[in-house]
């Protein structure tokens, strides 16, 4: 059972090395960008899929903590210490001198000071981790409606204060983000002489993201979290701490959301307000439902399909009007996700047990 | 047996996409490829539609004539909905997949200057048509811009602001990419006119009434004119607001407002607005001996036959993007980027419709003060603007 | 403040109020019957302004807003029959993305049709900068306009639901479907009404606000997840309430921006927005049990 249990996850880390492996025989390795920005949505959505298919918890806000990570990577990385340093801040020498800031240069040969990207990338995921817990407790009380207004209002207010302050760029978002040193030798950034390796980190992290949620929901927590969907109230008297397993589920979304956030503005050296837009977030939630709300495979292979086409411009002036008629095609016609929809026809018996 | 039976599906699936991509795009001889990234919907869509149109019916126009040196121009246009993280997908994907000479556009500074990093690292050569000046200052060795600069144009309301003057004013942006440039270059440069911002205020690009923060404003007694820097319809709400307020301050726009349509959409609360615009918008009533007469009458006439719908110097912007790329592989006599980069830079006289262009080393927007005119709105149309 | 300001901070946020409470409206009258948000409600808002628009070009402006409501009427009542009508007992969540995916495709279509200009339907009184003055401050006839028609959607709204036999038939879907049902109502029928209603208080109030706020192919979006917030405010279902909540965030949005820049607004608004909705969970109107018996 165990090892059965890997099995298609190990299937699929050898797809996406064979596809890196054809795209390189076929001479076509640009395809890879753009893989490996699909795979950083990826992660983010089937992070929202454990919060929303198995704690029956929609959050229309996702993109806002996608938006905290990448944002507090960005503006950590680009902003300029030198000044401070100059005017002989404390802190800043000794962060300094301790080795936490990275001197580099900017486009045009200036020398530039900022915090070193793997304390950026720390500092982000706990930012996110505390809002995520500030935002989640009282949040999660509500039901319904309520709830995706409330989740939907904070993603607005995360995009309001993106879009008005000058430290996060205003409209023209951060550009010029350094590459991250992950590993010796391994760079994310964007840079074409990197694109394999960053294509192999990006499936890495979803790989680890997935073999982590697959885990999860198959264990004790994953039973009380099915228990949260089917019936609060029962799973409250069975005494399931309901109201802890949806927090924790919410925080550790918002986490894989913010990782996908901090990488992908690495990657791409940079991002803009439209990433915490509200159209992002419903976009999210909109896959998790067509990938089949409770499936991570639904989830993930959606998210792949549908990002790679819209990020490779696909559809032209037509993507949004595609992915509307998609949504509404899959909800008429196959409401518990694509893959379940095949998978019924030919195995009747086995569709309602998972 | 359903999780073999999924990854099945999903080995599957993953083998057929694979098998699609390994379609190998074939090289057509005697093509130059150009690249084209505009935000044809979402949030910018009022400068990409017009910028897209404009550039497609120009590349048809000059491949209909046979080409540039018998070259056949290919045009990629991309879809980027204004939003910089498409951005980089299309320009990676243009510069590796289609191995484009230039990229045109984005039509954002926001997008732009994602993807400018890029272009420079690849050698691409692009012409944006945002308007921010930090795109091509300092300078980066690819990448140039067809709109006239932001800092020009605040520097010809403050001109004329002297000579009314008006020494206090309140400054409006909208919180687009071209808003926020405006304001930054407005706060610099009004301390060399002698001119004191004593209200600043940014609006939402999607804002439907804007009474309340004309009520602030206004109750301001200092105020004695209002510049009103932006790219969006909001900004003939704004106008309109300020008048049915009943209050009859001077209103100053940027050349963001060089489009028919807001006039038509503030009505007669258009009337007397001054702003600074390139002089597409009021093409007949120019002298016959002024250069720019001949190109920019023609562009609008082919424009608006074309498409039913009054020219704008968005579109513009788009025009003058891909005519000076057309006429700097004329000048190099070859699609050698490094040589049409050079020839860019070198580009001396060039006739466009948002002024005349004399690109430099130290210049790659090559428009000067002079490119903008002063115009007014009279009767619900633009007038050259004279006092 | 003084009081000639405090004028104009108030009618600039009533202003805003009428219309999110409009909007409101619509939400609440399907979610009344079917127990779910129309996320595209907010189209059906740009619909009506942009199909007036074209109308006023060969019609006079009563008879191409009174043309307009009831074009935008069969396409709510088609669009419901094509997408809603048929399904089995669909979850409330099925149902959110379809009017999703809805609301992204009348959006793109818009586009496609009527382009990315912006558009308005003439001022109905007087031009763009004729005002009233009322209180010391000046407002354009528009607003009273709106404000007007805000009014008297909410009084036949509710003499409607009140004396007519198909109102009552709806409040009955409403309070019951299935008692409705065995009461011999056709829960159906009533469903399709709830749409086709919707949709020509939407169509009606954008015609209204077309000249104040421009029509514009994008401009749904925004005024939906306005709505949206304002429905919720109120308490789900509650179209009075809703009328309140509206005005409440008008005037909230519009003393906010005397004391913090513009630029935040939004995120005021809903900020303090999201606080009430902690406080009191099932909105200011609503009430507790109603809340707890709608799943998700």
């Amino acid at each position: 059972m165990k090892a059965r249990k890997y099995f298609p996850i190990f299937g699929l880390a050898l797809a996406l090395a064979g596809v890196q492996q054809l795209t390189q025989l076929t001479g076509t390795a640009y395809y890879l960008t753009q893989m490996t920005m699909t795979a950083y949505y990826a992660l983010l959505i089937i992070g929202l899929c454990l919060v929303m298919g198995y704690a029956g918890q929609i959050s229309l806000g996702h993109a806002g903590f996608f938006a905290i990570g990448g944002y507090t990577s960005a503006v950590l990385t680009t902003f300029d210490l030198t000044p401070l340093l100059a005017k002989g801040n404390g802190v800043i020498s000794i962060l300094a001198a301790s080795g936490l800031l990275v001197s580099r240069e900017n486009l045009y040969g200036a020398a530039l000071l900022s915090v070193n990207p793997w304390i950026a990338c720390i500092a982000a995921i706990i930012v996110t981790v505390l809002i995520a817990f500030l935002i989640g407790m009282p949040v999660l009380k509500l039901k319904g409606h309520y709830l995706a207004m409330a989740t939907l209002g904070f993603g607005i207010i995360i995009f309001r204060v993106a879009l008005a302050i000058e430290i996060f760029g205003e409209a023209d978002g951060i550009s010029d983000v350094p590459g991250f040193p992950l590993l010796p030798g391994i760079i994310v950034s964007g840079d074409f002489s990197n694109r394999v390796q960053n294509y192999y980190v990006a499936c890495m992290l979803l790989l680890i993201g997935f073999i982590l949620l697959q885990n999860l929901i198959d264990s004790r927590v994953g039973r009380a979290l099915r228990a949260i969907h089917g019936s609060e109230e029962a799973a409250n008297a069975m005494g399931v701490n309901t109201s802890r397993y949806k927090l924790y589920t919410f925080v550790l979304s918002a986490v894989f959301a913010a990782i996908a956030g901090i990488f992908l503005t690495h990657y791409n050296g940079g991002i803009g307000p439209s990433e915490a837009g509200i159209m992002k977030s419903v976009r999210y939630v909109a896959i998790v439902a067509i990938g089949g709300m409770a499936n991570l495979w639904g989830a993930l292979v959606m998210a792949a399909l549908l990002n790679f086409l819209s990020l490779r411009g696909m559809f032209g002036s037509y993507d949004d009007a595609v992915f509307g008629t998609i949504l509404i095609i899959i909800m008429l016609f196959a409401p518990h996700g694509l893959l379940r929809l095949q998978l019924w026809r030919f195995f009747k018996k086995s569709s309602r047990d998972s | 047996m359903k999780r073999f039976f999924l990854s099945t599906v999903t080995l599957l699936a993953l083998w057929a996409m694979a098998n699609f991509f390994a379609m190998p795009t074939a090289a057509q001889a005697k093509t130059i490829k150009v690249g084209a990234i505009l935000a044809e919907t979402g949030g910018a869509s009022f400068l990409g539609g017009p910028e897209s149109r404009t550039i497609s019916m120009l590349v048809d126009k000059i491949n209909a004539a046979g080409g540039v040196n018998g070259d056949t121009i290919e045009l990629i246009v991309k879809d980027s909905a204004s939003s910089p993280e498409k951005a980089i997908s299309f320009a990676k994907q243009l510069i590796e997949e289609d191995k484009v000479l230039a990229i045109l556009g984005p039509s954002t500074s926001g997008e732009t200057m994602a993807i400018k990093q890029i272009c420079e690292d690849s050698k691409t050569i692009l012409l944006s048509c945002a308007a921010a000046e930090v795109i091509v200052n300092p300078v980066a060795r690819y990448v140039f811009k067809t709109p006239q600069k932001d800092s020009d144009a605040a520097k010809k309301i403050f001109m004329e602001m002297n000579k009314m003057g008006i020494a206090k004013i309140a400054v409006l942006a909208d919180n687009t990419g071209f808003g926020k440039a405006g304001k930054e270059q407005l706060e610099a440069i009004a301390p060399e006119f002698h001119i004191q911002i004593v209200a600043a205020e940014v609006y939402d690009k999607a804002a439907t009434d804007l009474s309340a923060v004309i009520a602030k404003i206004s109750a301001n007694k200092d105020v004695q004119a209002v510049v009103n820097w932006s790219i969006v319809p909001a900004q003939a709400i704004l106008a309109k607001n300020i008048r049915q307020a009943g209050w009859n301050v001077p209103i100053f726009q940027s050349h963001g407002f060089g489009n028919i349509k807001y006039v038509e959409a503030a009505g007669v609360a258009a009337e007397g607005i001054i702003f600074p615009a390139g002089r597409l918008l009021v093409a007949d009533t120019l002298p016959a001996d002024n250069p720019q007469k001949k190109v920019l009458v023609q562009y609008r006439d082919e424009y608006e036959a074309k498409f039913k719908e009054p020219a704008s110097t968005f579109g513009g912007h788009g025009y003058d993007a891909i005519m000076i790329l057309v006429e700097a592989i004329k000048k190099a006599g070859s699609t050698d980027p490094e040589k049409v980069r050079n020839a860019i830079e070198n580009l001396h006289g060039f006739v466009g419709t948002g002024g005349i262009f004399n690109f430099s080393p130290a210049d790659h927007n090559g428009l000067d003060i002079d490119s903008f005119a002063m115009l007014t709105v009279k009767d619900g149309k633009f007038a050259l603007y004279n006092k | 403040m003084t009081s000639q300001l405090f004028f104009q901070y108030l009618f600039a946020g009533i202003t805003y109020g009428s219309i999110y409470a409009i909007v409101a409206i619509g939400f609440n009258i399907i979610y009344n019957t079917t127990g779910i948000i129309n996320f595209a409600q907010g189209e059906f808002v740009m619909l009506g302004g942009m199909i007036a628009i074209s109308l006023h070009t060969l019609l006079p402006l009563p008879l191409a807003i009174g043309l307009s409501v009831i074009i935008t009427m069969i396409i709510g009542a088609l669009i419901e029959i094509i997408f809603i009508r048929w399904l089995k007992n669909p979850s409330v969540l099925r149902m959110i993305i379809i009017t999703i995916g809805l609301s992204i495709l009348i959006r793109e279509a818009a586009l496609h049709i009527w382009g990315e200009g912006v558009r308005s339907l003439p001022y109905f009184n007087g031009n763009e900068i004729s005002t009233l003055r009322i209180l010391g401050t000046n407002i354009s006839p528009q607003v009273l306009w709106v404000i007007g028609v805000c009014s008297v959607i909410v009084a036949l709204l509710s003499l409607f639901f009140k004396f007519t036999s198909l109102g009552q038939e709806m409040r009955a879907c409403a309070a019951n479907r299935l008692a409705a049902t065995l009461c011999g109502i056709s829960t159906k029928n009533m469903v399709t009404f709830s749409f086709m209603l919707s949709a020509g208080i939407g169509a009606l109030a954008g015609c209204v606000v077309s000249p104040i706020t421009y029509t514009q192919y994008d401009g749904g979006t925004p005024l939906a997840i306005k709505g949206f917030t304002v429905a919720v405010l109120g308490g789900l279902g509650n179209s009075m309430a809703a009328v309140i909540a509206g005005i409440l965030l008008g005037i909230i949005e519009s003393f906010s921006v005397s004391i913090v820049p513009l630029a935040f607004q939004d995120a005021i608004s809903i900020a303090l927005l999201l606080t009430i909705l902690f406080v009191r969970p099932h909105g200011l109107f609503g009430s507790k049990e109603a809340a707890g018996l709608k799943e998700f």
